[in-house]
């Protein structure tokens, strides 16, 4: 059955999009023009109305691309997982995207929560924690790099890694 | 010293040679054999 493979490559992929432009948004937008609006008082805007908005999309999305993720890999999960020499690049990608997704749900979206205050905490908690999710998303997008590189070689990468 | 991940060129730094690193990784030892 070859139907299954190609919907979840393709919500893989749409998923990934979605998570990675996000992550992408985060760091190279959102975070420098939230300094420049704290300055002039008008980070409000950000922090009220896109930060929340933009982080719904990005932990979800985040999960639907690892989950497509490991319905596309099917009965290679684990031979990729345990690094098996077939699946060897893949399997790194595959690592690498896990950490990431644990980072989304285990450090940002909490430390998130407390900064935008859905959840209650006091400045120096939230201060704390601003820290937190800043190193965690640069984190994110470090191993985005290396990811891509593994997870997107396809049939280029043969000759790479010299199988 | 200073974290490379509070600027944007040291994170893309970082992860470029993160990338190598992983890359002889996985050739010089995954798949020395193969």
């Amino acid at each position: 059955m070859e139907l299954l493979p190609a919907l979840a490559r393709w919500i893989h992929f749409l998923a990934g999009i979605t998570w990675v432009g996000l992550l992408y948004y985060f760091n190279l937008v959102q975070m420098p023009a939230l300094k420049d609006a704290a300055a002039d008082g008008t980070a409000a805007g950000i922090t009220k109305h896109v930060a929340p908005r933009a982080l719904f999309w990005f932990r979800w999305s985040a999960l639907v691309t690892w989950l497509a993720g490991a319905a596309l890999l099917g009965a290679g999960f684990t031979a990729a997982f345990t690094l098996q020499p077939e699946m060897a690049p893949i399997g790194i990608g595959a690592w690498l995207g896990t950490i990431m997704l644990l980072n989304v749900w285990g450090l940002i979206w909490p430390n998130q929560k407390k900064i935008l205050g859905i959840k209650p905490a006091t400045d120096e908690e939230k201060n704390k924690a601003r820290r937190i999710a800043f190193l965690a998303s640069r984190t994110n997008m470090m191993l985005s790099i290396p990811m891509l590189f593994f997870m997107a070689g396809g049939l280029s990468h043969r000759a790479l890694f010299g199988f | 010293m200073k974290n490379p991940l509070d600027s944007i060129p040291g994170t893309i730094v970082s992860g470029l040679i993160l990338t190598i690193v992983l890359y002889f990784f996985l050739k010089n030892f995954i798949l020395a054999g193969v």
